[in-house]
């Protein structure tokens, strides 16, 4: 491993020396395609982030790709329903690893105002795994270009070998996770145990 | 337009042995409706839409209301001779209401530029006898929000071309806008100064884990 | 009782001829397409349940619910005025118009008067939102007809103008909570009428080189003249109302018809189209933007001072007499209306939204049938739907 004091002399002459991990994650973090992918209300707050005033292009994550075969990011933008629940899963399903989930916004996050709805379920990370959880209804379009900057922070620190490799590098990790079927009162099963428990209530 | 009495009085001649009910409205809107009897309910809606002078072409609004079984206590007034003397005194007299769903329809007409008439029929109770007519085939509009009020309070359209669920996926059994409706209880209480979410809380799954 | 099994518009799809390039009949299988709920056309979770027959439709089943959040059922749960954060999220593009047909429901429930300051900061806000949603759908339209991009960027940086003026007044861009019963929230910043000014006034010019661009497009007048024709009859018998009833020719808008609020003091045309198809749709649009800048314009100039709310309203605690009420105004979008039923207590016994989105596509399928697949989108496009207020 060189010296970051080296490296940085040599940089200032010139000579650039890196990892393959970092060209890598640098090259991944810079390219971070969404999924066009809108569920509600925070979805127009999702392409106002894209056009020209906030301009999420700076960033590398301008190409939303209307097919998830060709996605890195799914942005669960909006409230997601019970009826829309398996559809969310069967898309994550069929993104390609390495891929990354932004709950954006109050009601992907837990519900939020809707969270005593029959319909509604109370939060995405009930049957997906999310990396970045953005607060607000809806958040403002800066709020998103903060997730995306925040996950690129983290696609670049994961390494790629050692127990801390991340899930796509990991092939007994799952990429793929249960699909809710609707039921006759609710949508079963209603969580995934692996990814949430309920939250111990202390009186 | 003319008057709700004038319209019902109209009514009854065109569509005979139909009985139409006016129903008041305490509240500054004073918007009055129109109850007919479920077998004529039909003929009073075309009636409604083809009478030149009304020409309601348009339904704008369908909606359901759902009315479970309730007491009603009333108060009246009652001359009685206690002693010897005649004095009025308060009895309050209880009377069990029948539930039944309320189908709500606002109609205007974009010809005449006038309404909104409300006409609201009712079905015979909450559990076996919940069809009516749809109004369907007179106004197209009530196609959609018929299937509404299908799903969510569960009022069967008799007529109706296409009666499906909506909202909800085809294998939901229940009818989440009826009063009486739980929804699944998979969701954490917040602190709340409303007794009834506490007491929700308590019987809510999650609470069992923690000691 | 007597059952009409009749219904009401033929949708018997076997009528559609079968034509091929040499004329022989083609028997091709039918072919059917789930377009939705993960869709870039779709503007949102809105499926289309498509049976095709080579390009051409010959069904079309709209399938709802994928963004069902309860909202009646939660509004009956709690108080009338906790609904009215709600409301913003029913058309997301629409919020103050859907804050003011709650408002003016249950004014008219209680009765409350609104002050004249009010009535004009609500014209203002209302028309506003009209010229933000009717960019935007010019925008989408063009999006979905394949003009990716730069229509849209066009339409979106205007809106963030508009936008930047309900921040400053509301303190949210797009979930602007801001009427009450019996008035507004709070009053308008120092400055911010001048700010409507000058937004105002440059509008035009946006709108000019916009339609400069695209009215006379071939393109768009290949793919949206003839398309999508909705017959004036049908358009009244389904409860059509908005933009899509006006461009067929029918002459209703609730703004004059009703004259809520004190639309009848201000001078505005009302613009109505011939054919009923896409084009007729979108060039509505851009001519009621007009109209509405015509309101903005006699509205800033008359402003009063005065109160923004009826200080008799009562916000918390607020217990309306027991009775009903259906207010409505013209929304965006078409007729939104809310249907109160009160019974004394503090929270409403019955709570209904009219959403004009969902309604307006009742004759999607008619629209569609006999069109290609590519006519469809189109077509959808211009109905200007937004999922919020069709599932609720």
């Amino acid at each position: 491993m060189i010296e970051e004091g080296l490296k940085n002399e040599l940089a200032k002459q010139g000579v650039v020396l890196t990892t393959l991990q970092e060209l890598y994650n640098w090259g991944r973090g810079n390219s971070v395609w969404p999924l066009s992918f809108g569920l509600a209300c925070c979805a127009i707050e999702m392409m106002a982030a894209s056009m020209a005033k906030w301009d999420i292009a700076r960033f590398g994550s301008e190409v939303f790709r209307p097919s998830p075969r060709q996605a890195d990011l799914m942005i669960v933008a909006g409230t997601v329903t019970k009826k829309m629940a398996p559809q969310v899963v069967r898309l994550y399903n069929q993104m390609p690893e390495p891929k990354y989930v932004i709950a954006m916004g109050a009601c992907a996050i837990s519900g939020g105002p809707f969270k005593q709805g029959y319909n509604v379920l109370k939060g995405i990370d009930r049957l997906l795994p999310v990396d970045i959880h953005i607060p607000g209804c809806p958040p403002r379009p800066e709020a998103l270009l903060h997730a995306l900057i925040t996950l690129q922070k983290k696609i670049e620190t994961q390494a790629l070998t050692g127990p801390n490799r991340p899930r796509h590098l990991d092939a007994a990790a799952p990429s793929e996770f249960p699909v809710p079927e609707f039921g006759e009162h609710d949508i079963v099963p209603a969580m995934n145990p692996r990814l949430w428990k309920p939250t111990p209530v202390v009186r | 337009m003319e008057s709700l009495e004038q319209i019902k009085i109209r009514l009854e001649a065109a569509v005979p042995g139909a009985q139409v009910e006016i129903l008041s409205n305490d509240s500054p809107s004073a918007q009055r409706s129109l109850l007919p009897d479920r077998a004529h309910a039909f003929a009073v809606a075309r009636f409604l839409r083809d009478d030149p002078q009304l020409c309601l072409d348009y339904c704008s609004n369908v909606t359901g209301v759902d009315w479970p079984e309730m007491e009603i206590s009333l108060k009246v007034k009652v001359k009685k001779v206690i002693e010897g003397v005649e004095k009025e005194v308060e009895e309050v007299t209880k009377t069990l209401r029948p539930g039944f769903l309320e189908v709500v329809y606002h109609l205007y007409s974009m010809a005449m530029k006038h309404g909104p008439l409300i006409l609201r029929v009712r079905t015979g109770n909450r559990h076996d006898q919940v069809q009516m007519p749809s109004f369907t085939p007179v106004w197209r509009s009530c196609e959609f929000q018929e299937r509404e009020v299908y799903d969510l309070f569960g009022v069967v359209f008799d007529g109706h071309p296409d009666l499906r669920r909506i909202l909800m996926w085809d294998e939901f059994k229940d009818h989440p806008m009826r009063k009486d409706y739980c929804e699944p209880d998979d969701y954490e209480y917040e602190p709340t100064p409303h007794d009834d979410v506490l007491e929700k809380a308590k019987r809510h799954p999650s609470a069992e884990v923690t000691p | 009782m007597s059952i009409v099994t009749a219904s009401p518009v033929p949708r018997n799809y076997e009528v559609i001829p079968k034509t091929s390039l040499d004329g022989s009949e083609l028997d091709g299988e039918l072919l059917e397409v789930a377009m939705g709920p993960q869709h870039p056309s779709t503007h949102g979770v809105f499926r289309m349940d498509v049976v095709l027959d080579g390009e051409t439709v010959v069904k079309l089943k709209p399938v709802f619910g994928y963004l069902h959040r309860n909202h009646e059922k939660i509004a009956e749960n709690t108080s009338y005025l906790g609904s009215m954060p709600y409301t913003d999220r029913l058309d997301y593009f629409c919020s103050l118009t859907n804050n003011w047909a709650y408002a003016l429901a249950v004014e008219r429930l209680a009765g409350l008067q609104v002050p004249e300051r009010a009535e004009f900061i609500r014209i203002i806000t209302a028309e506003l939102t009209r010229l933000q949603n009717h960019t935007s759908v010019c925008g989408f339209l063009l999006q979905d007809m394949g003009a990716l991009g730069t229509p849209l960027m066009y339409a979106f940086r205007e809106r963030e103008k508009i936008l930047d003026l309900f921040e400053a007044l509301t303190g949210a861009r797009m979930m602007c909570n801001y009427m009450r019963f019996g008035g507004c929230r709070c009053d308008l910043p120092p400055g911010w009428l001048d700010r409507v000014r000058k937004i105002v006034d440059d509008f035009p010019r946006f709108l000019d080189s916009y339609e400069a661009l695209l009215n006379t497009n071939e393109i768009l007048l290949a793919r949206t003249q003839g398309v999508g024709r909705l017959p004036r009859a049908l358009a009244i018998s389904a409860g059509i109302t908005g933009p899509m009833l006006r461009a067929c020719g029918v002459d209703y808008d609730i703004r004059k018809v009703d004259h809520y609020g004190i639309y009848d003091r201000f001078e505005f045309r009302i613009p109505l189209g011939e054919h009923g198809d896409v084009y007729d749709r979108y060039m509505i649009r851009l001519l009621e933007i007009r109209e509405s800048l015509k309101i903005l314009q006699q509205a800033l100039k008359a402003v009063p001072g005065g109160p923004v709310i009826d200080p008799k309203a009562k916000l918390r605690g607020f217990r309306p007499k027991a009775g009903e009420a259906y207010g409505r105004i013209e929304g965006p979008k078409g007729e939104l209306g809310f249907y109160l039923i009160s019974d004394g207590s503090p929270n409403p016994y019955r709570y209904r939204v009219r959403p004009p989105s969902l309604i307006n596509l009742t004759i999607l399928e008619d629209m569609c049938l006999g069109q290609s697949v590519a006519d469809a989108v189109v077509t959808l496009g211009s109905v200007d739907i937004v999922l919020g207020e069709v599932d609720r």
